[in-house]
């Protein structure tokens, strides 16, 4: 990575870590993870299955919302604010600003799911008062639910580059409601015949697939997760978030900048 | 040599409109070319096209027509872009930043060596007398304080060419005193420099020339003198003695008595047909001084003239 992308990267990652909503968002997460022990401690002989489940859907949710939250306003607030222009105007090429710009908020992610993955692990301590091996398997989801954050950026990222925030949110929120169905989207065009079976089929095929991405239920249960399954989606993952990634830069590269 | 920056034929035409997009020219071709270590002040009324001619100097907005270089190379080449320096319009910095922060994250941009950024934003803070604001949050800064902050941000690599827009708005007298100063400055170590005003005083003091832009058009190029010269001037006549010849009033003459002298200011062309007067008169002339028209005036006379034209073609 070059010394420019890096620096991009540093400061929308510092942006993001002296922004106070960011935290307000991060306690939220928090005490819902906290609340699972009490959700929990009324569900018999399932407190460990509630506390993975509540804590493992908090990380995932609050993180797309931070993802979303942040990653509509990277291109958009700079260019109604003017901060682009002295960034621009400097030996910047503008795909190094969208990636370093990228990096940064996937980084602010990934620190953030971090620390709300030890709240989970904390409450899940407290519930079963010792791990046991099957709960690593809560890593490989934490780890899917991060490849889903990587997607989200990138989405929020792309709609950024040539939509108004709240359009961009309403896009990057909509994509990640219909991702999380895609399995069934697939399922319904796979039932449909003509037209309208290629239709669903196209549109299955062309928003994430977050479904694939979410294993929250099956390590919830102790089920181990099959390497193949990690190595396809970690492919998936890069994979699409580099195709939007490649359109932001694309629509962004020729965008006047008024 | 190259000059420091050669405008050939920069044209910029936006479209507007929802549904019917309709085509807005905001830049008619634009030919200019300024040398290097000169220090030209591009002026113009709001919305003249200074701030696009600026944008697309620096890359941000695309040109529909025409090209642009600096230093010899084009506008969008990196390795110009490390060699020049930019203050926009009414700036705003990322105000989660302190001074200090801001200037280490641009110079980090602009290619500064590591042990030198430090030191060179230091500098930069003294210069534009912010050293003990340093570490303050620019979101508490005011508005003069952040215009300093983004003059700092333009000189810090040491550019070669600068360019400002409107580089006085929202500074006290003083700040505008001081930034003047800092022109001066940057003139004295060859910095080409290129600004943007529409406060004409500014550029009388500090252009080697100036260019003048409206609606989009650029009506006029050259030195200041030059360009007022081409003004009608009017010229004060002091004479001896408490009477006005007849003959003045119809030479358009200005009089105003006090005590046993009277000053008269006439247009420049009835210059010889007043003395004349005087002369018939057997009045005593004591002094005949040509007063220069003011840039504003030119500026002034120009937009008269090129709304008259509009009027004139309607």
């Amino acid at each position: 990575m070059n010394a420019r992308i890096m620096s991009i990267a540093s400061n929308t990652f510092r942006e993001a870590v002296r922004d106070r909503v960011l935290y307000n968002l991060i306690g939220f997460a928090l005490l819902l993870s906290g609340a699972a022990i009490f959700v929990g401690q009324i569900s018999i002989d399932i407190e460990k299955l509630v506390v993975i489940n509540l804590g493992l859907t908090a990380v995932s949710l609050f993180g797309i919302v931070i993802a979303i939250f942040i990653g509509i306003g990277l291109v958009s607030k700079e260019i109604d604010k003017r901060t682009l222009y002295t960034v621009l105007s400097r030996p910047v090429r503008r795909w190094e600003f969208i990636i370093g710009k990228y990096f940064g908020l996937a980084g602010t992610l990934v620190v953030n799911a971090f620390f709300m993955a030890i709240g989970v692990f904390a409450a899940l301590l407290y519930v079963a008062h010792h791990y046991q091996a099957s709960d690593g398997w809560i890593l490989v989801a934490l780890y899917f639910i991060i490849l889903q954050f990587l997607i989200i950026c990138s989405l929020a990222l792309l709609f950024s580059s040539f939509s108004s925030p709240l359009l961009s949110a309403v896009f990057a929120f909509s994509l990640f409601v219909i991702g999380s169905f895609s399995e069934d989207l697939r399922g319904f065009a796979a039932l449909v015949k003509g037209p309208a079976g290629w239709v669903a089929t196209g549109i299955a095929y062309l928003v994430p697939n977050f479904s694939a991405l979410n294993v929250i239920g099956m390590v919830a249960h102790g089920q181990a997760i099959a390497s193949r399954l990690i190595a396809l989606n970690t492919l998936y993952a890069l994979l699409y978030s580099a195709v939007a990634l490649s359109g932001a830069v694309l629509i962004f590269q020729h965008r006047n900048l008024k | 040599m190259a000059p420091a920056i050669e405008i050939l034929g920069l044209e910029k035409t936006y479209m507007v409109g929802f549904w019917r997009k309709r085509p807005k020219l905001a830049l008619k071709p634009l030919h200019l070319t300024v040398e290097e270590g000169e220090v030209l002040g591009f002026l113009g009324p709001n919305g003249a096209g200074k701030t696009t001619t600026l944008k697309m100097l620096m890359g941000l907005v695309f040109p529909t027509a025409g090209e642009a270089k600096i230093l010899g190379m084009d506008v969008n080449d990196p390795e110009v872009k490390a060699k020049i320096g930019f203050l926009p319009e009414q700036p705003y910095f990322y105000d989660y930043l302190t001074a200090r922060e801001l200037l280490a994250y641009y110079g980090r941009l602009s290619g500064v060596a590591g042990k030198q950024i430090v030191k060179r934003a230091e500098t930069m803070l003294a210069r534009v007398g912010l050293q003990d604001s340093a570490d303050v949050q620019l979101r508490k800064f005011s508005k003069g304080m952040l215009q300093r902050v983004g003059i700092a941000q333009a000189i810090l690599h040491d550019p070669q060419v600068v360019f400002l827009d409107e580089p006085m708005s929202g500074l006290d007298p003083m700040g505008r005193r001081e930034v003047r100063d800092l022109m001066g400055e940057l003139k004295k170590e060859g910095k080409t420099v290129f600004f943007s005003t529409h406060v004409l005083s500014d550029a009388e003091a500090l252009c080697d020339r100036v260019a003048v832009i409206h609606q989009g058009e650029l009506r006029g190029v050259g030195a200041v003198a030059e360009l007022t010269s081409s003004v009608h001037g009017t010229v004060e006549l002091v004479w001896q003695g408490k009477s006005v010849p007849a003959s003045m009033k119809t030479l358009n003459a200005d009089c105003q008595i006090t005590g046993d002298t009277v000053r008269a200011v006439i247009p420049e062309e009835n210059q010889d047909l007043a003395i004349d007067a005087l002369r018939r008169d057997k009045l005593r002339l004591i002094s005949v001084i040509p007063m220069r028209a003011t840039l504003e005036e030119y500026f002034v006379e120009r937009l008269k003239r090129a709304e008259t034209s509009v009027g004139g073609t309607a």
